[in-house]
């Protein structure tokens, strides 16, 4: 049923598609955890100000925060459940646990899909704030992967060890690409 | 009464173990109190109040009754009556919510807006119309406010000590630094959000909640409901962040009681970031006065410490700063001070080191620009100055092991080639400098209970309620327990955050490792008694399995006092740009003594996440009070920046083998130490960078362009 107050639309996220009818000021964040009990998308600030809630919008990522679910009818989303394969972790997920690359783990979703992206900027040769020389492809460094992750607030300060994390997944794929 | 257990011989204590729940925390499985369903859970949004001081005239609830969804608006006309007196540490009148008209400060509960969902919830609340009584307000803080006093007694209040004769020492000092510093409010900002669900089944009081000691919560809630302590269950499996925020005020679960009593359905209340910045305690600002008289070479005659900080009408918190002077340094005589002054102001509370952090950037500046004046090494003038026993109090070390962190920090920071000189170093555009500071915090243990029980398939479980807010707590009982029985970590299930399972100190004080420590080795001990007393060998065990309790409570009470403290040396190296005002942190080294360490994967992240706190403390974070509105004008995280990503260079932090059975676990707590003096090395870097002196934080890019002024 589609009012002036809310409207059927139908979501695919993390490859499965979901139809359901939603008060058009929900956003795509509180979609995916109230309706579709997909919780691992976390919610720091509500307002685009801390990256907890950053998911996979056509493999670009989004604070889901700020985006209406309305607006996003007919995009892929990709949440932090939908990384892992089967019971092999994501790369970066995998490093993730091996680093330490947290400690409450509330921003850690948010942290994984953005570094998720980042790999993918990287790899596109997507240049950033950190890059020296725009005209060349950008390092996988410390430095570049600092300047793009600084999106995803970690109160906990784990920075240091999510910095490794993501540049470690982030050459392995180097390698493997 | 039985002697307390020796620590065991260890294998699985002091080997890096990956976290028990880290496979849940990056494949989103592990769920927080907002992200578990419940069936007919409704919503309450929390409506604060806009006005600083004054009474609440009217609130239009008709027009919010009257849009879809919403269920209830309480406000208090029509609140449940609550049983004064109740509070985590003394009675705390913040808990009293809803229960009279008075508004205290801007951003205090005035109504909830319960609904079916969370927009309906949120748009009540947005639409709900309140008139007040406007008065006269203060917000202003100042040291030298005419409403300055003394802080009331209370069990936390450090007493004021006058001790020698300060006066003739400061006479008799060949030296003396007189300074004023000051930190701004700062606010913990734990990024979840704090979340309670309540609900009423088979005649219990079940809440789901965020928080640092779900016994404790449980224990406030019931007196302040006047219920059966044995009727409310508190539970808090994963908890996003604390920082000391989540235990002591509690407006959330409070109002998600009330509104399920009720409304007879499970309710939800999350507070919103903006609301964190006033309903959960705070660092308050702090003024402080140092004043160092020493001779010639250094060695410290007086130690004067006086530190004023902002409370609210509501409850008295003051920020106990001279905790770090009461043990840091040697001297003949001592003066420190406490004071505070009451505003029309949110209610402080305890934040990550509270007292040490704003403490060790005062008294640690200090030293810094003694060591200057004196013409000797910062690291020297420390070791001139190292105490025998506790310098206020009297008392043994239980373990002092300073000097040897100060050592070895300065041997892998490379401070022997530094040139004291301030403002001589460039690179480029940048003004390069190194600063040290000393760090300390107490080694507290709270009594305790725990629970073991061997289960018929040869596995144990442990029950305690401790709280994982991200120090890895359960990963770290997961060791000592499987030490303590001698078996492997993985035959040893963990259960924690439950009241049910009884006492059991906050993940709080860095007390919360240690005091569940002591407490799961003393159930092991009984344990492993009875078992060996049992007739037949493990195989025969009962199907409901063995299960043995202990509870520290008298053996804390048996100790003997000492003065106990973990120590740590701070080392940071800056570059400024003095044309930007630009600070950018390019290292950090810390090297601590903290007794045993259980698991150092998790361990070196807690030092290096407090780190990251004092570099934030230093250069970033400050609320700006808007006196014309008596709110803050920077709540959120756009305004309060904490450390981003690219704020943060290399920091490292290790320390050294230190044995002290004080607590017989061997632990002395590391949640919040890694904070404590970060601030000041920074500051005192920023100092040997340019030859301009900090003592007002941050140290912004206004305050660099300005030369440090206030
Ligand atoms: S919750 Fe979306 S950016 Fe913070
Ligand atoms: S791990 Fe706690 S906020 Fe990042």
């Amino acid at each position: 049923m589609t009012s002036t107050r809310s409207t059927e639309i139908s979501l695919r996220v993390n490859g499965e598609t979901h139809s359901l009818t939603v008060d058009n000021r929900t956003t795509l964040l509180d979609a995916l955890r109230e309706r579709l009990d997909l919780t691992g998308t976390k919610k720091g600030c509500d307002q685009g100000q801390c990256g907890a809630c950053t998911v996979l919008l056509d493999r670009q990522r989004v604070n889901s925060c700020l985006q209406l679910a309305v607006a996003a009818e007919g995009r892929d989303v990709t949440t932090i459940e939908g990384l892992a394969d089967g019971e092999e972790l994501h790369p970066v997920q995998q490093a993730f646990v091996d680093l330490d690359g947290y400690q409450c783990g509330y921003c850690t979703p948010g942290q994984i899909c953005s570094a998720v992206a980042v790999i993918e900027e990287l790899a596109r040769e997507w240049p950033s704030a950190a890059t020296d020389d725009v005209r060349r492809p950008p390092a996988v460094s410390e430095e570049e992967i600092r300047e793009r992750m600084s999106g995803n607030l970690c109160r906990c300060g784990a920075y240091v060890n999510i910095v490794r994390a993501v540049t470690q997944a982030a050459k392995n794929e180097q390698v493997n690409a | 009464m039985t002697t307390p257990a020796a620590p065991p011989r260890t294998s699985a204590t002091g080997t890096p173990h990956t976290r028990r729940e880290g496979r849940a925390k990056v494949t989103g499985e592990a769920r927080y109190t907002g992200d578990i369903p419940f069936a007919e859970l409704a919503h309450g949004w929390l409506v604060t109040s806009t006005v600083a001081r004054g009474r609440i005239r009217s609130v239009d609830t008709d027009t919010v009754l009257a849009m879809p969804g919403v269920l209830a608006v309480l406000h208090p006309g029509n609140a449940l009556r609550l049983t004064p007196g109740a509070g985590l540490m003394g009675p705390d009148a913040n808990l009293q919510l809803l229960q009279d008209d008075r508004v205290p400060h801007v951003g205090w509960p005035v109504a909830l807006v319960v609904a079916e969902t969370q927009e309906q919830a949120r748009a009540g609340a947005d639409a709900l119309v309140i008139t007040y009584d406007e008065e006269p307000y203060d917000t202003a803080f100042r040291a030298d406010h005419p409403g300055l006093r003394p802080t009331a007694p209370s069990p936390l209040a450090m007493p004021d000590v006058d001790q020698g004769d300060p006066d003739a020492e400061l006479a008799a000092s060949a030296v003396v630094v007189d300074r004023e510093y000051t930190t701004p409010e700062e606010f913990h900002n734990a990024m979840e959000p704090h979340a309670a669900m309540a609900r009423w089944e088979n005649g219990r009081l079940e809440v789901v909640d965020s928080n640092q000691g779900s016994y404790a919560v449980a224990q406030v809630l019931a007196a302040l409901f006047s219920l059966d302590a044995d009727t409310v269950r508190v539970r808090s499996e994963h908890v996003g962040g604390g920082f000391g925020s989540k235990g002591l005020r509690l407006p959330h679960t409070v109002l998600a009681v009330m509104a399920t009593t009720i409304l007879h359905r499970p309710v939800r209340v999350v507070l919103t970031r903006r609301q964190m910045f006033s309903l959960v305690g705070h660092r308050p600002a702090t003024a402080q006065r140092v004043r160092l008289g020493a001779d010639a070479d250094g060695r410290l005659r007086v130690v004067e410490h006086e530190t004023a900080s902002p409370t609210s009408t509501v409850h008295e918190f003051a920020e106990q700063s001279t905790r770090h002077s009461r043990t840091l340094y040697a001297a003949d005589a001592f003066r420190l001070r406490t004071r505070v002054v009451p505003l029309d102001v949110p209610t402080p509370g305890f934040m990550r080191a509270p007292g040490w952090a704003p403490g060790s950037f005062a008294v640690e500046s200090a030293m810094d620009e003694l060591a200057a004046e004196v013409g000797v090494d910062p690291i020297a003038l420390r070791l001139r100055n190292e105490p025998e026993t506790g310098p206020v109090s009297g008392l043994p070390f239980s373990s002092r092991n300073l000097v040897a962190c100060l050592e070895e920090g300065a041997r892998r920071f490379g401070w022997a080639d530094r040139d004291p000189r301030p403002g001589v170093r460039r690179d480029g555009r940048w003004l390069l400098g190194t600063g040290v500071a000393a760090a300390a915090h107490s080694a507290g243990v709270g009594a305790s209970t725990a629970a073991i029980t061997a289960e018929a398939d040869g596995t144990y479980t442990v029950r305690v309620t401790a709280a994982d807010i991200g120090t890895g707590a359960r990963t770290a009982l997961g060791q000592i327990a499987a030490d303590a029985l001698e078996v492997s970590p993985e035959s040893v299930r963990i259960r924690i955050a439950d009241s049910d399972f009884g006492l059991a100190w906050l993940a709080g004080g860095s007390m919360g490792t240690a005091s569940w420590a002591w407490a799961i080795n003393e159930a092991a001990v009984a344990l492993r008694k009875k078992l060996a007393d049992l007739p037949g060998d493990m195989a025969d065990l009962p199907p409901e399995g063995v299960t043995a309790h202990a509870d520290t409570t008298e053996l804390l009470a048996a100790r003997e006092q000492r003065e106990s403290h973990g120590y740590g040396a701070q080392f940071a190296e800056v570059a400024v740009d003095p044309a930007s005002g630009e600070v950018r942190v390019r290292r950090m080294l810390g090297i601590f003594a903290v007794g045993r360490v259980v698991n150092p994967l998790t361990a070196r992240n807690q030092f290096i996440g407090g780190m990251t706190w004092g570099l934030s403390m230093a250069l970033h974070e400050e609320g700006v009070r808007d006196d014309a509105s008596g709110g803050l004008a920077n709540g959120d995280l756009a305004g309060y920046h904490v450390a981003a990503n690219a704020d943060v260079p290399l920091i490292e932090a290790d320390w050294i083998d230190e044995h002290d059975t004080y607590n017989p676990s061997g632990i002395k707590g590391l949640g919040e130490i890694g904070i404590v003096g970060g601030a000041a090395a920074v500051a005192n870097a920023v100092w040997h960078a340019t030859g301009v002196r900090h003592r007002h934080l941050p140290i912004s890019l206004e305050r660099v362009l300005s030369g440090g002024r206030r």
